[in-house]
């Protein structure tokens, strides 16, 4: 057969891409609705006009993004049949739970009240308008809180038994299975990380119209919010991402290893952190590399004498207990990724306090290039965010599920790479047109500013909601 | 009755669910040429399931989730199986819903036009492609002894699947227009009358063919009594439609669409996925079925919480009760 047309690769670059995908809008979903309660909340509780601006503008924002998570989501949600029915067939006993779960808990409440929220405006009292953006905020949580649970099934498989007889694995306990020790670090970390998203996004918009000199009333605010969202949301994500590390060496020393492409286990100073490294290509041979000792054994163990096994050692182990085969990823792929994660992390974290000194007390930053610098928020947050979960899904490999499936038995085997190819074809045109729409679409709406504040009507002092319409 | 079969039917009331919500939005979709004379008029037919497509649509999700986790065997041979039909379903729903949102983004009259485009065809093909892909589980489609489907993708679209997918395509067309015609006023409400009853007819004739060819190719007898059953009620809501009935015509279309969707889950019973070169291969509720422990859970999880969704979900419906008038609209998109 051509190698070109092997469904197993084409199937697992479109799983990649067509994932990733759906994470560039997801993480705004989560952040920003979350942002435009608060805001909204704000609101109600002072009158003051401006929050009320914002949660509009910010809300519009919002809903452009939303269309795209849910026409992807569902792409997402028949993929696992339509590419991977082995592995649909292996573990849908114990993984199609928690998906059930999404759907009954998170997604209908999400779907509902955000429609009861875009077009209630005029149509629900106050409260009870309020109240349907914080369902939609639960339920859009919620939804993440069930998806990482099953990832991180596949990432630590927990809570089964192995059926022999009909080749799969099955539940044996679904609290087991939602409270996977890697779910519960990773889950808070990847909301944390969903939060930083929205402050990037937050702290570009205001910068954007502060370089300016227009919106100040409201875009002053805004940039306050974004900068201690960003801030507050950017330590929890280092203090969690440190618990999920925690947890990833426990249960998956490999990938720990490919991240620091550590080749034989090391102790204490020698178990050193590389910032930097200049290598061959294939990240076999260092040439030249900045290294913190102890910083990987304190990482890994939280101690500064601990041991991190290496590849090559636990290869050999991988040999003895799963036979013989290869069990390390790509390794330039995660040692490449986990660095820019923190990285591009870390950088925006740094922005922001930049920004929140500049701007103390109603300071404005004397050069202006400092606002250009600020607009990198977004696209930095966002661009740590998809590196992160590269890192999770490529250092997993070569298991889909870790040493119970390979990703090589879960492709389905009754669809052709013919097939595959055309899917591939399609959803990338599709997927990359809307990006372009999309993009644009939000930039207008980022740049239009918020509107003006709603007037009040005279006889009854009431604030006159325009109707929402398509 | 034990839980397998317990879950064949939540199953099945979620593709009930999934075709009578989400069906009137084709419907209203595939209308958008016949009923729209101008961008006021279109926008108002867009309004009328503007706050609740997205829940509607949700349904297929929960749908094929609940499928996956009560029959896994089900849902992977169906899914990697119906392939390409699948495929274009996704892009479908994919392009309807960013065009809704997408839209009134901006006034240029060829902007509205590619996205009202986009609307008709991606409610047209998902409308015909799952009458395809049903009649297709009910026939049976060859199956290899892993379960995989090894027919080509023109085996789907067979004389019997085509036949289903006209008479889906035809079920929510009227559908849609019907709700339409409760849902807005003056002349567009007149328009949309006077197409239910034309669009009626026609669907009455397909999807009695369709029925007729169930019962008696695969009918049981409690899938013959549900097809009957459904004939009678879409010939009812036609008779409510030349009388004006709006209201009664919606509820006996809605009852028609879920009965004749239950006539099929009943067909296939016990099995899930016939396989017709052998019947060795076949899947049936027993051998495509999750634990024990499994369906236990997740019995209890839809025993408490579908009626609640079904409680906030009827709330959201009769928030949005009125009538949508071309008076709301205002001259320029609102937000
Ligand atoms: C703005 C985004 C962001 C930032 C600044 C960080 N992370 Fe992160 N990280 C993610 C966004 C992210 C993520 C994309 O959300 C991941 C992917 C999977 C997951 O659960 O979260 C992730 C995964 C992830 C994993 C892999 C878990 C696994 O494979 O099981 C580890 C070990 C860390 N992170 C650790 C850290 C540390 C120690 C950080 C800072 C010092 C850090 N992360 C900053
Ligand atoms: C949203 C963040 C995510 C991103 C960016 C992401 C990215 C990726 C990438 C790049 C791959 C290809 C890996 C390879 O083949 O080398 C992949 C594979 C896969 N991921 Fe994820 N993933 C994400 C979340 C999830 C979640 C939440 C699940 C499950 C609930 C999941 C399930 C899978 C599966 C089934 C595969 C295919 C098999 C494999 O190649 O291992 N992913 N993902
Ligand atoms: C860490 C990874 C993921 C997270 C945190 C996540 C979270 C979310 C959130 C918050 C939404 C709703 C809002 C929006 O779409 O903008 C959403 C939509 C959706 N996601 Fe994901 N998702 C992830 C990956 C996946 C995967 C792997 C699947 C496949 C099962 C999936 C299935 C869906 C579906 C079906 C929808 C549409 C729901 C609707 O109609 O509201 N997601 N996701």
């Amino acid at each position: 057969m051509n190698e070109f047309l092997d469904p197993l690769l084409l199937s697992r670059w479109q799983f990649g891409l067509t994932t990733i995908y759906h994470f560039l809008f997801v993480p705004l979903t989560i952040g920003l609705v979350t942002t435009v309660a608060i805001f909204q909340t704000a609101w109600v509780r002072t009158g003051s006009l401006k929050y009320l601006q914002l949660t509009r503008f910010f809300g519009k924002i919002f809903l452009i993004n939303f269309a795209m998570g849910v026409v992807t989501g569902i792409v997402q949600e028949f993929q696992f049949g339509m590419n991977w029915s082995d592995y649909s067939r292996f573990v849908g006993d114990v993984f199609g739970a928690p998906l059930a779960l999404e759907g009954l808990l998170a997604f209908f409440l999400e779907a509902t009240f955000i429609g009861l929220w875009i077009f209630g405006w005029d149509k629900l009292p106050e409260k009870l308008h309020l109240a349907s953006i914080w369902a939609a905020t639960v339920g859009s949580i919620l939804s993440a809180y069930f998806i990482i649970a099953a990832n991180s099934f596949m990432q630590n498989p927990v809570a089964f038994r192995i059926n022999e007889e009909k080749g799969r694995a099955e539940l044996t306990n679904i609290w087991e299975l939602l409270t996977n020790k890697v779910a519960l670090a990773a889950f808070p970390h990847t909301i944390f990380a969903c939060f930083m998203v929205a402050a990037g996004l937050i702290i570009a918009t205001a910068a954007w119209h502060l370089y300016r000199n227009q919106h100040l009333e409201t875009m002053r605010p805004a940039l306050k919010f974004g900068l201690w969202m960003m801030v507050g949301a950017g330590a929890l994500t280092v203090l969690t991402g440190d618990q999920l590390g925690l947890a990833m060496v426990e249960t998956q020393p490999m990938k720990m290893a490919a991240a620091e492409a550590l080749y034989h286990t090391a102790t204490g100073a020698n178990a050193s952190f590389s910032v930097f490294t200049l290598g061959t290509p294939d990240g076999v041979h260092e040439l030249f590399s900045i290294r913190i000792p102890y910083l990987l054994s304190f990482l890994s163990t939280h101690t500064f004498d601990g041991t991190v096994e290496g590849i090559n050692n636990l290869q050999e182990q991988y040999v003895q207990l799963y036979g013989p085969g290869d069990y390390s990823p790509t390794i330039w792929i995660t040692y490449w990724s986990f660095r820019w994660m923190i990285g591009l992390g870390m950088s925006h974290v740094l922005i922001a306090v930049a920004g929140l000194w500049l701007t103390r007390r109603g300071r404005s930053p004397r050069w202006r290039w400092m606002w250009r610098v600020a607009v990198w928020a977004f696209p930095l947050s966002l661009g740590a965010m998809i590196v992160g979960w590269i890192f999770t899904e490529m250092g997993r490999q070569p298991w889909i599920v870790f040493g119970l499936l390979k990703t090589q038995d879960a492709v389905s085997p009754g669809v052709t790479g013919v097939e595959v190819l055309i899917s591939l074809i399609a959803f990338t045109l599709i997927y990359g047109t809307l990006a372009v729409v999309e993009f644009k679409l939000i930039k207008k709406a980022i740049q239009k500013g918020p509107d003006d504040a709603p007037k009040e009507d005279p006889e009854t002092g009431e604030l006159q909601h325009t109707a929402t319409v398509y | 009755m034990d839980l397998p079969t317990l879950w064949f039917f939540i199953v099945g009331f979620l593709f009930v669910g999934y075709f009578v919500l989400d069906g009137f939005d084709f419907g209203v979709g595939m209308s958008l040429p016949f009923l729209g004379k101008d961008d006021t008029d279109r926008r108002v037919l867009i309004n009328t399931i503007g706050p609740v497509w997205d829940l509607n649509e949700t349904w297929v999700i929960v749908a094929g989730a609940a499928l996956f986790a009560a029959f896994p065997e089900w849902y992977a041979t169906l899914f990697s199986g119906f392939y390409l039909p699948l495929l274009l379903i996704l892009l479908a729903l994919i392009l309807r819903g960013v065009s809704f949102e997408y839209r009134h983004q901006r006034p240029e009259k060829v902007w509205k036009a590619r996205f009202d485009r986009m609307i008709v065809v991606g409610s047209a093909v998902p409308a015909f492609l799952w009458g395809v892909a049903f009649a297709n589980i009910v026939a049976g489609v060859p199956l290899d002894a892993n379960h995989d489907y090894i027919g080509t993708f023109f085996g789907l679209l067979n004389p019997y699947a085509l036949l289903g997918g006209l008479t889906t395509l035809l079920l929510f067309f009227t559908h849609g227009v019907v709700f339409v015609a409760l849902k807005t006023d003056g002349e567009i409400r007149g328009r949309a009358r006077r197409l239910a009853v034309r669009a009626g007819a026609l669907t009455i004739v397909v999807a009695a063919s369709f029925l007729v060819w169930t019962s008696v190719a695969f009918g049981t007898p409690a899938s013959i009594l549900l097809s009957a059953g459904a004939a009678v009620v879409l010939i009812g809501s036609f008779l409510a439609n030349l009388r004006g009935r709006e209201r009664l015509a919606f509820g006996l279309m809605a009852a028609t669409i879920g009965l004749a969707v239950l006539s099929l889950f009943l067909a296939l019973f016990p099995g899930v996925m016939p396989a017709s070169n052998d019947p060795a291969n076949s899947l049936t509720i027993v051998n495509a079925s999750s634990s024990q422990y499994t369906l236990e859970i997740m019995s209890w999880v839809a025993l408490i919480f579908l009626p609640l969704i079904l409680a906030y979900q009827g709330w959201t419906y009769w928030i949005f009760r009125k009538r949508v008038t071309r008076e709301q609209i205002p001259a320029e998109a609102a937000h």
